[in-house]
């Protein structure tokens, strides 16, 4: 079984966010590194090609300059190989035109399953698997917390308010991931060598035959028109606690009429 | 251009509209002169009645979905009203499971663009003008669609009140999918109800939350405790969820729910700027966090420099011996 996994490579969280002043949209120059979100489908991709016994797991990026420092990482894991789609017509893209690009590079890794996180950690649209399926023609299971795939046949335990739903899709699908529910594994110093010369096909946007006007700054049909400090909220009273700050809490919320 | 018509994605659970999506549904009777429902499942007629009290006049029912995801059924069928030319001028959607699911579905279906994780929807000349909490919250983005619409916009929960608009019950018309095909293959073979006592997360008027502080998992057990004694619910934050501690439900923050309660209490949280965004927003925020310097209590009304694990089980006993 052939499994892509949609992953980003994102500032690093640990780093003060910035916008680009020009264009407002989120700086993302310097190294970028693997989303933590990607990780789980990373992991749950790697856990169900061995459960199958065959295949292997393709990831799928976009990004500027060409950045894979996030992708060895996944490689590292265990990944067999990455395409990469790198051009400068794409800086700017909306999650739509970014769903075009993504689904046009997953097409050619023809996979029986497509595993993405459900939201980016810098972004965090969160529509952008939803986007590749439809733009595939492929069903779709959102917010999965179980996944394990029998013959041609995925079933998702998926998170709801309530509780969880048990769905059951035919593949091929695009299935997103919620995070916490595997535990991606760390890549072995083995691993990470061998990542070092697994193959990365990087592609253009002329490679996948997009039209650059579809996609990027061009195609994007929506814009940041400013930014503004939001209200500050002023922090209030401290208590360094000495064995009986639970009382002040008590008192607080007597005060709110809570208790 | 003007705003003539929104639409909104009115979700049912358990027979009643979610509060989401009435508070989407009494905002856009201040933006457009014409606001109608979208709704999906068995109950519709049931709803039309409060649909309409909160400022629907119509409501497109997509009927059962006969065990599929909402997401491709109930976009190929908004969709279908787009093609006609029947369409709205914005649509509207929840920030909740299905209401992503539909709105991603529609926008590559109708190939417009979609705006998420809206807080703020404003009409000027005409447009429609968004605003997106960024960066913990600290900074507001305005932002808006440039090419031709319908625009649709992925709301999140707590952006504007659920008002009344004093309407009568809206008119129910029927608005069957078409056959999406294969597409539309998932289906839902059984559904489980977690149990769960007290109010939902997003609707408490106390919440609880615990983070990494709280060292392992099984110590969640005293912030499900005390949300219980407080009749609140327990929230956590996102590095415990990534941990494997709770499931993604339970999560508060930029990638998971916003509450705005009476009372939030933060135990163990350092306060990411993923959190913050959260819940920076409640009335009043107390929160105990052994690091004096964590940013959690530049934003919390009572802050509590302590070991969660002396503090927390002392408010516990404390409150139960209150009765």
């Amino acid at each position: 079984m052939n499994v892509v996994v949609c992953v980003k490579q994102i500032p690093d969280p640990a780093a003060p966010p910035a916008l680009d002043p020009g264009t407002n949209n989120l700086s993302r120059t310097g190294k970028l590194i693997l989303d933590e979100s990607d990780s789980y489908g990373v992991e749950m991709a790697l856990q169900l090609v061995d459960a199958a016994g065959s295949g292997e797991v393709t990831l799928v990026s976009m990004a500027p300059n060409g950045e894979t420092s996030g992708l060895r990482t996944a490689l590292a894991m265990g990944a067999a190989r990455a395409i990469l789609v790198s051009d400068d017509a794409l800086s700017g893209s909306d999650a739509l035109g970014t769903a075009k690009v993504l689904a046009a590079a997953i097409k050619r890794a023809e996979p029986d399953l497509v595993l993405a996180a459900t939201e980016s950690s810098d972004g965090y649209t969160g529509t952008t698997p939803v986007q590749i399926a439809e733009l595939l023609g492929l069903p779709s299971v959102t917010f999965a917390k179980k996944v394990e795939v029998t013959g041609d046949s995925v079933s998702v335990e998926r998170q709801t308010e309530a509780g969880y739903d048990e769905v059951q899709c035919p593949l091929p699908a695009v299935v997103t991931v919620t995070a916490g529910v595997v535990e991606p594994r760390y890549p072995s110093f083995k691993g990470i060598m061998a990542a070092k010369s697994k193959p990365v096909d990087t592609l253009t946007v002329a490679d996948l035959g997009i039209d650059a006007g579809q996609v990027g700054a061009a195609g994007a049909r929506q814009e940041i028109t400013g930014v503004s400090a939001a209200e500050e909220r002023g922090s209030g009273e401290i208590v360094v606690d000495e064995g009986d700050a639970h009382e002040r809490i008590i008192q607080f919320l007597e005060q709110l009429k809570v208790l | 251009m003007s705003i003539d018509k929104i639409w909104v994605l009115a979700e049912v659970a358990d027979g009643k509209t979610v509060t989401a999506s009435l508070e989407l549904i009494s905002h856009a009777t201040t933006l457009a002169g014409t606001v109608e429902a979208v709704a999906f499942g068995d109950a519709t007629a049931a709803v039309a009645a409060t649909l309409g009290e909160y400022g629907a006049t119509k409501v497109h029912d997509v009927g059962d979905l006969g065990g599929a995801l909402p997401g491709v059924p109930v976009a190929s069928a908004i969709a279908a009203a787009v093609a006609s030319g029947a369409g709205p001028d914005a649509i509207l959607f929840p920030a909740t499971y299905d209401g992503r699911d539909v709105a991603g579905r529609l926008s590559a279906k109708i190939d417009r663009p979609v705006l998420t994780n809206v807080v703020g929807l404003a009409e000027d000349g005409g447009a429609l003008v968004t605003q997106h909490a960024i960066f913990g919250g600290t900074q507001i983005a305005s932002a808006r669609f440039t090419g031709e619409g319908p625009g649709l916009f992925v709301v999140r929960a707590k952006s504007f009140p659920a008002e009344s608009r004093g309407g009568g019950p809206a008119e129910v018309v029927a608005a069957p999918a078409p056959d999406a095909g294969s597409t539309n293959a998932a289906r839902i073979v059984a559904r489980h109800v977690e149990e769960r006592t007290g109010p939902k997360l997003d609707e408490a008027d106390v919440v609880v939350s615990g983070g990494r502080g709280l060292g392992e998992k099984d110590q969640y057990a005293m912030i499900e405790e005390l949300a219980a004694l407080l009749h609140g619910a327990p929230g956590a934050s996102r590095a415990i969820v990534d941990a494997g501690w709770v499931p993604y439900a339970y999560q508060v923050g930029q990638t998971g729910k916003t509450v705005k309660p009476t009372v939030y209490l933060a135990c163990g949280i350092s306060g990411a700027t993923q959190h913050l965004v959260g819940m920076k927003n409640a009335k009043n925020i107390v929160a105990i966090n052994k690091d004096q310097d964590a940013p959690i209590f530049t934003v919390a009304d009572l802050g509590i420099v302590g070991d969660v694990h002396k503090v927390v089980p002392k408010l516990i006993e404390a409150l139960k011996t209150r009765g």
